[in-house]
Order: C-alpha cells, then sequence, then structure tokens
C-alpha cells in the first residue's frame, strides 16, 4: 500500500495524536496528517486538501461528525474519500445513522492497534 | 444488565450498575493507557483531588460522569497516553482526562442494553481546583468506585438522575 495523506477530525487534540500513532502501529504509511477540531474546521481543510481517508469523531462542537459526513458530498476534493467513524457512541442506531449518512466504517473507542488495523485497513484497501 | 420500558427495576436499582461502571473505566484504562485500574475501598482524601472531568448523560439515562484525581494523576494519564514523558504531558491533562471521561462514559452507557440509542453525552468538561461543591437538584443516586491508578488515587462516579 502506498504512502496515505488522512484527515483525523476529533475536538480532541490527545485523540488525534492516538488515532495517528494507531495507524502507524497499524502498519499504514503515513505521507501527511492533516487536522480538524470539529467538521466545520474539516470542511474548510477539505476545500484544500486531497487525501486517502477520513476518520472523524461524531459528538464534537459546533459541526458533529454526521452533519460533517453529509455536508462532505458537496466537497469536491472528497469524492471517492472513504469515512469511517471513530467514537465512543456505539449503539446500533449511531451507526446505522453513520453508514447511512455516507461513512464507510465504524470504530468505538476505547480502541486497539489491532482494531484500528482491522477497520482501517479493508477501507483503504476497497479506496484503491 | 438493561434499561426498558420493561425493566423499571433496573432503573431503580442503580447499585447494580457499581460493577459496570468499575468495568467501563478498566476497560478504558487498559486499552489506551495500557494500565491495570485496582479497585480500592478507600477513598483519597479530598484536599489531593484537584482535577474533575466531567461528562453529561441525558435522554433514557439523566445524569453526570465524573473522574476526579490529582494533577499529578492527570499528567500521569496523558503520558500514558501519549506516549511522553509526565513534565511533557502536563499541558495536555485537560484534554486528555476530558476523552478518558468521555470513553469511560460512553463505555458505560454501551454496556446497558436498551440505553445506547436514547442516551446522548455532552462534550467533557474539566475543571481544575478542589476547592468546590457540587450540589445535585432533584433525587440523584451516587454510584462512585475508588481506583489505584500508577500509585495515584482516583475516583469514577456517576450521578443519576433518571
Amino acid at each position: 500500500m502506498n504512502k496515505v495523506q488522512v484527515l483525523i477530525v476529533d475536538d480532541s487534540s490527545v485523540m488525534r495524536k492516538i488515532v495517528e500513532r494507531s495507524l502507524r502501529q497499524a502498519g499504514i504509511e503515513i505521507e501527511k496528517v492533516y487536522e480538524a477540531g470539529n467538521g466545520a474546521e474539516a470542511l474548510v481543510v477539505m476545500k484544500d486538501a486531497k487525501v486517502d481517508i477520513i476518520l472523524c469523531d461524531i459528538n464534537m462542537p459546533v459541526m458533529d461528525g454526521l452533519e460533517f459526513v453529509k455536508q462532505l458530498a458537496g466537497v469536491e476534493n472528497a469524492k471517492g474519500v472513504p469515512v469511517v467513524m471513530i467514537t465512543t457512541e456505539g449503539s446500533e442506531g449511531h451507526v446505522v445513522r453513520a453508514l447511512s449518512a455516507g461513512a464507510k466504517g465504524y470504530l468505538r473507542k476505547p480502541f486497539t492497534a489491532d482494531q484500528v488495523k482491522e477497520h482501517i485497513l479493508p477501507v483503504l484497501a476497497g479506496k484503491s | 444488565m438493561s434499561l426498558n420500558a420493561s425493566n423499571s427495576s433496573a432503573i431503580e436499582n442503580h447499585q447494580s450498575w457499581h460493577p459496570v461502571l468499575e468495568l467501563s473505566a478498566q476497560e478504558v484504562f487498559e486499552t489506551m493507557l495500557g494500565s491495570h485500574l485496582e479497585a480500592v475501598s478507600e477513598p483519597p482524601p479530598e484536599e489531593v483531588l484537584d482535577v474533575t472531568a466531567m461528562v453529561g448523560l441525558a435522554g433514557l439515562l439523566c445524569g453526570v460522569l465524573t473522574i476526579r484525581c490529582s494533577s499529578r494523576a492527570g499528567a500521569r494519564m496523558a503520558s500514558k497516553m501519549l506516549g511522553i514523558d509526565a513534565e511533557k504531558a502536563a499541558a495536555e491533562i485537560w484534554d486528555a482526562m476530558g476523552e478518558i471521561c468521555n470513553m469511560v462514559a460512553g463505555n458505560f452507557k454501551n454496556k446497558i442494553s436498551g440505553l445506547g440509542d436514547g442516551c446522548m453525552l455532552s462534550v467533557p468538561t474539566v475543571i481544575t481546583g478542589g476547592d468546590y461543591s457540587c450540589h445535585s437538584m432533584g433525587n440523584a443516586t451516587s454510584l462512585q468506585v475508588n481506583f489505584l491508578f500508577e500509585e495515584e488515587r482516583i475516583i469514577v462516579g456517576i450521578e443519576i438522575h433518571s
């Protein structure tokens, strides 16, 4: 797999760092990491950035992850870019809503590096 | 453990959620920090508890989940989460504790079947300083688990309003 560019969207900077570290531990080679603290910031980032995958929290201030995924459909750079939700919200209803909104995967916090590998690699493979 | 209209006794019997709260915290610390939380009977002295992280729950279950500890314990949590020295992690205490509290609250509600979709979590709030008191409105039930975390004492609690 080629090196990937990633956008990590989470209101916690600590969690953004942990997600990045977990991706590296999962063996994913990262070329560049873009970060955003909420969905609105992420939409701005996506106007210029070309990324291979977006990892996004759901519960965030300003704009939550589900609204971000819906609005992402109108962003030219985001065409075909998979979104994986990484969130504490683990109920079936949340998963269904996330997938209905356009997310390609769902990972519940807390997570291990193995779970990151299990959930993210197939999504990246599907993209290529 | 369940929470639904046909099982109102579960709602009334919040004390039975004590082991769920304990397990929810232990899983988060083991998975995200690589640390084992040991439940202990004795609570830490109030004067050392100068950081409190809170996440609100609303919907079928209303309440507040809190994690209280010393700033030194908070720095150690941030250090373990990020894999950096505790001194360097000091700037990340609020963020790290808020996120840990968020994950414990999410893990807790995910373990109560029938609750997940009907209960929302707030974004976390972190308070620093120990000289304050919380006063709850209404008839709240409190559950509290005292833990030993890497030789530091922490309290994980939940106040349930409905």
